[in-house]
């Protein structure tokens, strides 16, 4: 059986030393590793941004795509091969603003794929500009006044769009993000992970200490039922968003993939690509 | 008796006009008459004018007829806007209804048939198409049973008293006019076909039924005029063998999504029209720089923004071509006939994986929408190539080494593996990248790299890429074109023959990478090339210019008002260029 090790490869990631993103890395792998799957059922598609460069760093599959679009690409292989572990990760900016039509539809679709955002509240890759997640206030260098746009929250939208997994983490926790990634994979559906990974180098608001001073946990809510989307929707808007673990678990509703009709248990790509003569002379007779 | 006639039914949209049209033409297709559809319709659903005109033959026919035999009138509307198309002696049959008459003195027969009225005696006026048709099918004196058996096809699922209630409404309808006419129309009777009933399709059926056959399993897809036949048909057909469509968000979801599954090893495909592809713009980028194989089809309607989206034009062709930034390998496919779209969908998904790269199948609205008489479709030709997939065990790599996914090799192809396999992991990246799939900023690298990537075209081979009718060594014209204008321009070389005007004909169906070798040989005979084209700048002209020189002997015609080009207007043009010396043609 592989270990976190089979997971690990010799690249050596370009992030800024400290970055946020690299514990975020040995989550997925850690978590990878503890559901029992080997790298080559593992793919991970990503986006543009720092993190985008992630599906780089992991032993498995790996897809960097376009800015905003590891969701598609991501869905388009899962409908490929529903046989594997398809995990799409990116940024804020990736997921929230030129890619945020996809992740509500993604979620509202549900297909079992695991969708990790690095939100750091800026733009990492191209130097420090104002991100959908950004405070109202927060300096960057495309708002050098402040940001004078409401801060995006997306577990509220996540919850919204229909989700049947929202979870959240913190950087610093690599035994949270791992045990919630893991959860994450095993949920049969579409799973939300929201990580607050810190831009060392260009937030100097939204640090690790920081994170620490404003987030609460949902163990910390005494009697928290996270199967409840009432109750998540009112701890979402009560701490403002920051909170970590799972706030909200739907287990009854089937993934898209077990809902279409005629998809089978083993993947499209496995089965094959020809039609019999009969069945193409049939299809031929309805144009008679 | 007549060998051909040209019929039309007109009224607002959401009359009838399609059903009527559907039956009318079911029912003479079933005869075994070679028919040739156009639609003329708005992007409302319900209103405005909208017309369907079939030619009937008894040979086969690949284009619109000038004029018209027959007109189906449910408003004077339909009357004003096209009475002008009927020949001497032509017919209208109207609803008495509006009290139709026809604007000029004219040489034209008007029949004027209770279709409302008829309609209401029989319990709605819903039913005053099947009178409309009824009365036109009865003045060409064809027998009844195979236009019943249609309408009882097309309103079955509504039970069996609409059927009756219809094949009544058509029985009332043909009685009423055989009152008027006192019999079938002398003039207007066809000999008789060969009776063997043909395939009667649009280019969209086509191209779905041969993306079938070629192994398509999934496709997403965001709807558009005129492509979303193609995901209609496939989300019925696909499930019985295991695949699905996704209504995607848009057409940048689309695309990934269809990049996602043939990454994993799944033939996919989107289809759209301008405005999509403007959006996949991006995307077709990555998966020629990742080379992911995938097929995309662009149904050209007119342009630019969201132009005249239910009408025809041919002017997306630079934009497929140039579209994206950077460079890549790319094939633009043009089917030209319905039987080309179903070989050229197969073909296109056999060259997107053996080349990986994306291919684009274009088409033009009317080659996408107009119902045509087609040939037999060869299952033998639906042959399935993976080209450098491997299937199988792979060696078990060492450890910190990767497949070599994009494995420098002589034609530039390298082997390809799909997600799962042991043995088979690499990187994907649109960042430029090394053998095994790694961001790389080396010099060497990148300039080998794009080397391979771009060299793969000097190897694609395509079924025809251009279409030749070439009698004449040096032809006075040698007219060029693509899509569906290739009909249209043989009609009119007919009558240049006659007017002892000597012409060749080139359909051009590989647009990139360019056919140079395979036309210039042409173009050089030829003392004078005319590209006919749908489009104001004369985008395929410029292209052949681009490609195969002799800028000074080639002339545009060009079209661009929406609507197809009819044979007089190429036999005109031609005739008038031809008259022209050659170093006035630019
Ligand atoms: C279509 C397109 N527009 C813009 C860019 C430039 N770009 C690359 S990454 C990025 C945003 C990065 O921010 P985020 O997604 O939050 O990721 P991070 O770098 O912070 O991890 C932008 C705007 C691009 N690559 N593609
Ligand atoms: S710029 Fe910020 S997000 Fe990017 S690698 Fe550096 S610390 Fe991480």
């Amino acid at each position: 059986m592989a270990t976190v090790k089979d997971f690990r490869n010799n690249v050596k990631p370009n992030w800024c030393p400290g970055c946020g993103d690299f514990s975020v890395q040995a989550a997925i792998q850690r978590a990878c590793a503890s559901v029992g799957l080997e790298p080559e059922e593992v793919a991970v598609i990503s986006g543009i941004g720092c993190s985008g460069r992630i599906s780089g760093y992991i032993n498995a599959y790996g897809y960097h795509g376009v800015h905003g679009r590891s969701l598609p690409i991501a869905q388009g292989v899962k409908m490929a091969n529903r046989e594997l572990t398809v995990i799409a990760a990116g940024g804020d900016g990736d997921g929230f603003a030129i890619g945020m039509g996809h992740t509500v539809h993604a979620i509202r679709r549900n297909m079992d794929i695991t969708y990790i955002v690095m939100d750091n509240q800026i733009y990492g890759l191209t130097k420090g500009q104002t991100s959908p997640r950004s405070s109202v206030g927060f300096k960057t260098k495309s708002t050098p006044d402040g940001s004078v746009e409401t801060a995006l929250s997306p577990l509220e939208v996540a919850i919204s769009s229909g989700a049947t997994f929202v979870a959240q983490s913190f950087s610093s926790n690599i035994n949270q993000m791992t045990a919630i990634i893991e959860a994450a994979i095993r949920h049969k559906g579409f799973s939300f992970v929201n990580i607050f990974s810190p831009c060392v180098t260009f937030n100097k608001i939204n640090t690790y200490e920081w994170f620490k001073e404003h987030i609460v946990d949902v163990s910390e809510f005494g009697d928290y039922d996270n199967t409840s989307r009432i109750q998540a929707m009112t701890k979402i808007m009560e701490t403002e968003g920051m909170l970590t673990g799972i706030i909200y678990v739907n287990d009854s509703k089937p993934s898209y993939e077990s809902l279409v009709p005629g998809f089978k248990e083993e993947a499209l790509a496995k089965q094959s690509l020809e039609i019999s003569a009969e069945d193409f002379n049939k299809l031929v007779a309805d144009f008679r | 008796m007549i060998s051909q006639l040209s019929w039309k039914i007109g009224g607002q949209q959401g009359e009838g006009v399609e059903s009527t049209d559907r039956i009318f033409s079911t029912a003479l297709n079933r005869l075994g008459y070679y028919l040739y559809g156009y639609r003329h319709f708005s992007s409302r659903i319900k209103g405005g004018h909208t017309n369907n005109k079939i030619r009937i033959s008894t040979k086969p026919i690949r284009a619109i007829s000038d004029d018209l035999d027959i007109l189906v009138a449910f408003d004077q509307e339909t009357i004003d806007l096209n009475y002008r198309e009927l020949r001497k002696g032509g017919v209208i049959v109207a609803d008495a209804k509006f009290s139709p008459t026809v604007p000029e003195p004219s040489e034209l027969r008007l029949f004027s048939v209770p279709f409302t009225q008829i309609a209401d005696e029989l319990g709605t006026s819903l039913y005053k198409n099947m009178v409309a048709s009824g009365a036109s099918w009865a003045l060409l004196g064809l027998p009844i049973d195979v236009f019943n058996k249609a309408v009882e096809e097309e309103y079955g699922r509504k039970g069996q008293a609409v059927v009756q209630k219809n094949i009544e409404a058509v029985r009332l309808g043909a009685e009423f006019v055989i009152s008027l006419a006192g019999g079938p129309l002398p003039d207007f009777q066809l000999e008789p076909s060969d009776g063997k009933a043909k395939l009667f399709m649009i280019g969209n059926d086509a191209i779905a039924l041969g993306a079938l056959a070629g192994g398509c399993r999934f496709m997403p897809a965001y709807p558009i005029t005129p492509a979303s036949e193609i995901m209609e048909y496939l989300i019925k057909k696909l499930p019985k063998y295991g695949g699905t469509v996704i209504q995607t968000e848009d057409e940048i979801a689309a695309i990934n999504m269809a990049i996602g599954a043939n990454y994993a090893g799944v033939r996919a495909m989107t289809a759209s029209a301008g405005p999509g592809l403007s959006l996949m713009v991006e995307a077709i980028g990555l998966a020629g720089m990742t080379e992911t194989p995938v097929v995309i089809v662009d149904t050209q309607r007119g342009g630019p923004s969201t132009g005249l989206p239910t009408k025809q034009e041919q002017s997306d062709i630079f934009a497929l071509i140039y579209g994206t930034h950077g460079e890549i390998p790319k094939i633009v496919l043009a089917p030209s006939t319905i039987e080309e779209c179903f070989y050229d969908a197969i073909e296109a998904f056999n060259l997107s994986e053996q080349y990986q790269c994306p291919v684009i199948l274009v088409t033009d609205l009317q080659l996408s929408l107009g119902k045509q008489t087609a040939e037999e479709l060869d299952f033998k030709r639906t042959k399935i190539n993976r080209g450098k997939l491997q299937t199988g065990e792979l060696p078990t790599l060492e450890e910190n080494s990767l497949f070599k996914r994009y494995g420098f090799s002589e034609d530039g192809v390298s082997q390809r593996v799909i997600p799962g396999e042991k043995g088979g992991i690499h990187h994907v990246t649109g960042v430029e990248h090394d053998e095994v799939g790694r961001p790389s900023e080396n010099a060497l690298n990148r300039q080998k790299m794009m080397d391979k990537r771009l060299g793969k075209l000097n190897h694609v081979k395509v079924t025809n890429p251009i279409v030749v009718d070439a009698l004449h060594k040096a032809p006075d014209l040698l007219i060029v074109d693509m899509n569906s204008l290739g009909g249209t321009v043989d009609e009119a070389r007919g009558r240049l023959d006659i007017d002892g005007i000597t012409s060749n004909h080139i359909t051009v169906r590989l647009l990139h990478p360019f056919p140079t070798a395979e036309i210039a040989p042409y173009i050089a005979a030829a003392k004078k090339v005319v590209v006919v084209e749908n489009n104001a700048t004369g985008q395929l002209a410029n292209l052949l210019k681009l490609n195969v020189g002799h800028s000074d002997k080639i002339a545009n015609v060009l079209k661009y008002d929406g609507n197809p080009f009819l044979p007089h207007e190429i036999h005109s043009k031609c005739k008038e260029l031809h008259k022209q010396p050659v170093k006035e043609l630019v």
